[in-house]
């Protein structure tokens, strides 16, 4: 599984970064990055899927490898 | 380096004489039909809005009032969603809903930017702020904020009921926003002044209501001159030096955006605080469990947000249009009540009720769109302190008079008197 953030979208709500600090960190202006390359480590999926689910501009993408 | 002369008696004068706008008839008293005459400012509304706001949803999402000059209610989430997406068609030059529409002119930056201002110029004035308003910053003022908790608290000494309203919700963002911006903290009691004549006295005749609003900006320039005087690290003296297009920023634009820091900040997280403890007081099975199991609380902080959001924005629509259903006229106001959308069943499972737990929570308190509340993280912090403070001093408290509890009227919905018996 990989986590995207569409910066078209996020406006720095904070969601991901307050859910899921192992996959989601602030820039200096508060919107949300993806840390590392955004592959979500064996266990991180429901923290991603938290992320993902509470995001209110629905900036989070989940790509789901098959 | 030159002194800074943009701040001199002409600039004062200026802003006096620029009060032009269109004043509307002021109508106080009660309503006769919600989808055809709401007012949020009436006590029925403050007494209770979920209950006209489910009706409405049922009958007719989006009502309207002839008061104020035109307004209209949009309930449903889609609704009030689509119009804070929309800055095309939906103006935020003013957004404290009155009998006062300041001129069409001041678009796109409006009397407080960002949260007045339209796009582009919106986002370069956002920008300036949004470096102090991140969450790694506002955790430096978290230890500050949790010491100044615990001196309320060591207040109540002593005493067997307390108002969590007056006596502690609304000293934690008074006091944390005068340490950004560098004001004297023994001057809060007069914060709370400028915030009721702002958001609180929106029926005043408008003539009135300028005056009191013009006794905020006059403390402003006075603090202004204190920081020009000897500027400090805090965020007047960042907004005097701060630049936008090459240049300093122009008076009315520091003003208005310390303005807006002092008033934004203060009645809303006093607002969330307050209905927070009112919810826990009334419902012990939920005080018990985060007594219990400390690290739900900020889970259950978004669910106090959703279900008691505390705040309602306004927009002036551009031009007249047949939207979603309705008529709208160049200049009719919008209700944005993101309390409304926070509990449409459409949009959220069980949404009249409380759920502590709940972990799908794309509730709209903070906005949505790009004007996002820059202070979100901020007002995130103080009521999580506010709160992990309160229940590990007190862990057990109850409604000392569920009748002596009053709400606020107007855009800020909060308790303004929760007596709790704590002893």
């Amino acid at each position: 599984m990989k986590v995207r953030i569409n910066p078209e979208r996020c406006q720095g709500h904070g969601r991901c970064y307050d859910l899921a600090p192992s996959l989601f960190g602030e820039d200096d202006e508060g919107y949300g990055t993806v840390l590392s390359d955004g592959a979500v480590p064996p266990g991180r999926e429901q923290d991603a899927r938290r992320a993902e689910l509470n995001c209110p501009e629905h900036a989070i993408e989940l790509l789901e490898e098959g | 380096m030159p002194a800074d002369d943009r701040f001199t008696e002409d600039f004062r004068e200026t802003r006096e004489e620029e009060v032009i706008g269109t004043r509307s008839e002021v109508v106080t008293g009660p309503v006769a039909d919600w989808a055809t005459d709401f007012s949020h400012a009436e006590p029925e509304w403050a007494a209770d809005p979920y209950r006209i706001q489910d009706d409405l949803r049922q009958r007719c999402p989006i009502a309207h009032t002839e008061r104020f000059g035109g307004a209209w209610l949009p309930v449903r989430y889609e609704d009030v969603s689509a119009i804070a997406y929309d800055t095309e068609r939906f103006s935020s030059r003013s957004i404290i809903l009155s009998n006062f529409r300041p001129p069409r002119e001041l678009a796109p930056v409006g009397g407080s930017p960002p949260i007045s201002s339209d796009p582009p110029f919106h986002h370069d004035a956002r920008k300036l702020l949004l470096p102090a308003f991140t969450k790694a910053v506002v955790t430096r003022q978290e230890p500050a904020t949790r010491a100044f908790c615990h001196s309320l608290i060591d207040k109540f000494e002593g005493q067997d009921v307390v108002d969590a309203a007056q006596d502690y919700a609304q000293y934690i963002p008074i006091r944390v926003i005068a340490d950004m911006l560098g004001f004297p903290p023994q001057d809060g009691p007069q914060f709370a002044e400028f915030v009721a004549d702002l958001l609180e006295g929106i029926n005043l005749p408008p003539d009135e209501r300028i005056q009191r609003v013009g006794r905020m900006f006059d403390y402003l320039l006075v603090q202004v001159h204190n920081h020009l005087d000897s500027p400090r690290d805090d965020l007047t003296t960042y907004l005097l030096n701060a630049e936008l297009y090459g240049r300093k920023l122009t008076p009315d634009h520091v003003v208005g955006a310390m303005a807006l820091l002092l008033i934004a900040g203060i009645d809303t997280t006093w607002s969330a605080i307050g209905a927070s403890l009112w919810h826990l007081a009334k419902t012990p099975a939920d005080r018990d469990r985060l007594v219990a199991q400390p690290g739900l609380l900020p889970t259950a902080i978004e669910e106090f947000l959703r279900a008691y959001a505390p705040v309602t924005m306004a927009r002036l629509v551009k031009q007249d249009m047949h939207w979603h259903g309705v008529d709208m006229k160049a200049e009719d106001w919008i209700l944005l009540s993101f309390p409304a959308a926070n509990r449409d069943p459409a949009q959220f499972d069980r949404a009249g009720e409380v759920i502590i737990d709940r972990e799908v929570n794309r509730h709209a308190a903070f906005g949505l769109g790009i004007h996002r509340c820059v202070g979100s993280h901020l007002a995130r912090m103080e009521l999580r302190v506010a709160l992990d403070v309160w229940l590990e001093r007190i862990p057990s408290f109850t409604l000392a008079d569920p009748a002596a509890v009053t709400w606020s009227a107007g855009q800020i919905r909060g308790p303004r008197a929760l007596p709790l018996r704590i002893r």
